[in-house]
Order: C-alpha cells, then structure tokens, then sequence
C-alpha cells in the first residue's frame, strides 16, 4: 500500500455566477489594480488516502468529489495528486 | 384523525419550533423526526425546516443529506409523500437531489434578514395547494445563501413543466429568474427559501404564509385519505 496526497480544487462550473469572485472583482481596482479581470473563488481540499495504486487513489477521490466534496450541478473539481514522500 | 407531519431535525436545525407550532396551529400533529433515526413513524408529510444542518460544513445541506433519517424521506418522497423544505430545509433537498438545483451565496454577499413579496406561480404542489395564481404574500426571509442557480436546460424544463412555485417580486439575492421555490416532477416535493411558517398570525407582522402551511396539512390529510 502506498499514501497519496489529494489536493482538490473546486471551483463555479462555467455560466455559475460566483459572487465572491465578482465580489472581489470590482475591489481590487479600489485598491489601484485596474488590471485585474476574471477573478474566481473557489475551495481547496487536502487529504491523505491509502490505496494499491495511484490509479486506484484517484478513484477513490473522484467518487468522493462526486458524492460529497464537490456539487457536480454548481461545481468543477480538479485533482492533484501525488505519492506521499514523508 | 390529524395528519401527522413530520419535522425533520439535524444537529444545528433552528426552526423545528416555529414549524411544529404553525402545522398544529393548522390542524395537524407534529411529529419530531430525529435525523440519525430512519422510522419515519407514521408520518403523513414531512417538512425539513430551516437552521444551519451540521453547521452548513462544506457546503450547506451537504453534510446533513447523507443523514440516515434523509434517506427514509427520500424514499417517502419517491411514493408520492409530500416534503416540504424551508431555507436550510430547501438547501438540503437540493443536495440529496430530490429538487434540481443548488443554492450558493447572495449576490452582493450579505445576509438578509427582511419580509419580502411573494408570487405564487402554480397551485398544483404540496405547499400551494390552498392558494390561487398571482396571490403576492408578505412573507420573511432570513438567509446568506438563497441565491437559486442551476443549469439552462434545468430552468427551461422548470419553465416548461411549471415547476417554478414562488417566485421574489423584487429579487433579493440574485436567484435565477427570480426563483424562490421549485417543486420536483411529482410536485409533491417543494423548497423555498422563504419563512412561511414565521408568518402564520397577524401579531407576527403577517399571516401570508397560513396558506402555505394550510396547503402542507392538506397534501398530508390527502395521503391520509389514501
């Protein structure tokens, strides 16, 4: 068995408005930044998971992203994953 | 004999209370559903009402969907039993994808605390029942995340099947056109985002939302029937 570690980013699917985005959005130039545009945000979510693989990890997190982490009808997620070094 | 409603109550649920209260103020007998249970015990309709379910974690409803007494409402909900879901009650319909959807935060990022106009958009649903197209109540919201959003093709099937029960008649939170409620295919599951059972007596500051709560007892008292 081997440990991976999950990073999970969730964000607004395309066409979902993301009122903290736009939110922060029409801030950032009170601050001098008029440069900005497209301002997303989302969630980040870490975790450890125990698998054969990493085939199997990845998986295994999918199903979590489906079932709970994320809501497919308002949300995207993506997952990076990587073999736990420590 | 009563119809017996019963009220759904998660960790961190708040208005189990001001439900009960407003469905025996309207004949029927309140029955405290306990999330971790799975007897729906007898019950004729449930309500999920409205408070901040396992601390609105993640995302709200998220948590409290997969509770075991969710997944006899469900089930209840799949025979025809009306389900009715109030605020955090509504939320967590959504989540366990009983009613197509999702709430996610106000635009403009406030929580808003006031009464507001409702139109009643179709008569044919749990929550409705009693009440007549284009009635306007006075009823309170109370919410950070109220904001209704969903896909095109999901609002074009809403349009099409009628499936829009109340609607703000000045949109508070920036929801999808307006949508204050919906109701599935079967029209015996509703959520609102709206406190109908807040707005049962005049000494509330509004009795709009009797109707609503009449229309509950009602589509219980015909599962009676039945």
């Amino acid at each position: 068995m081997a440990r991976y570690e999950a990073r999970i980013e969730v964000t607004h699917l395309p066409g979902i408005l993301d009122p903290q985005g736009v939110t922060v959005e029409r801030a950032l130039p009170a601050l001098g930044y008029t440069n900005v545009t497209h301002v997303k945000i989302g969630k980040s979510i870490r975790l450890e998971v125990e698998a054969s693989d990493e085939g199997t990890a990845r998986a295994q997190v999918e199903e979590m992203c489906e079932r709970l982490l994320a809501n497919p009808v308002i949300e995207a997620y993506e997952i990076h994953l990587a073999e736990f070094a420590g | 004999m009563a119809p017996r409603v019963g009220v759904v109550v998660f960790p961190g649920t708040n208005c189990e209370l001001d439900a009960a209260y407003a469905l025996e103020h309207a004949g029927a007998e309140a029955v405290t559903l306990f999330h971790a249970d799975t007897d729906l015990r007898g019950v004729d309709g449930v309500v999920v009402p409205g408070g901040f379910a396992h601390g609105d974690y993640l995302r709200t409803g998220a948590i409290a969907r997969f509770s075991p007494m969710m997944a006899s409402v469900a089930g209840f909900a799949a025979a025809g039993g009306p389900v009715v879901g109030i605020c955090n009650g509504f939320q967590v319909l959504c989540e366990a994808g009983l009613l197509p959807g999702a709430l996610q935060k106000n635009a403009g990022l406030k929580f808003i605390c006031r009464t507001v106009d409702l139109r009643v958009e179709t008569t044919t649903t749990a929550l409705t029942n009693a009440l007549e197209v284009g009635a306007t109540l006075r009823i309170p919201i109370n919410h950070f995340e109220g904001n209704y959003t969903c896909g095109p093709e999901t609002l074009a099937r809403l349009r099409d099947e009628d499936r829009i029960v109340v609607r703000y008649v000045d949109n508070p939170n920036g929801s999808i056109d307006s949508i204050a409620g919906v109701c599935n295919e079967g029209r015996n599951v509703v959520g609102l985002m709206p406190h109908p059972e807040r707005a049962i007596e005049s000494v509330l500051g509004s009795a709009d939302g009797a109707g609503m709560i009449a229309s509950i007892v009602e589509a219980a008292g015909a599962g009676v029937a039945r």
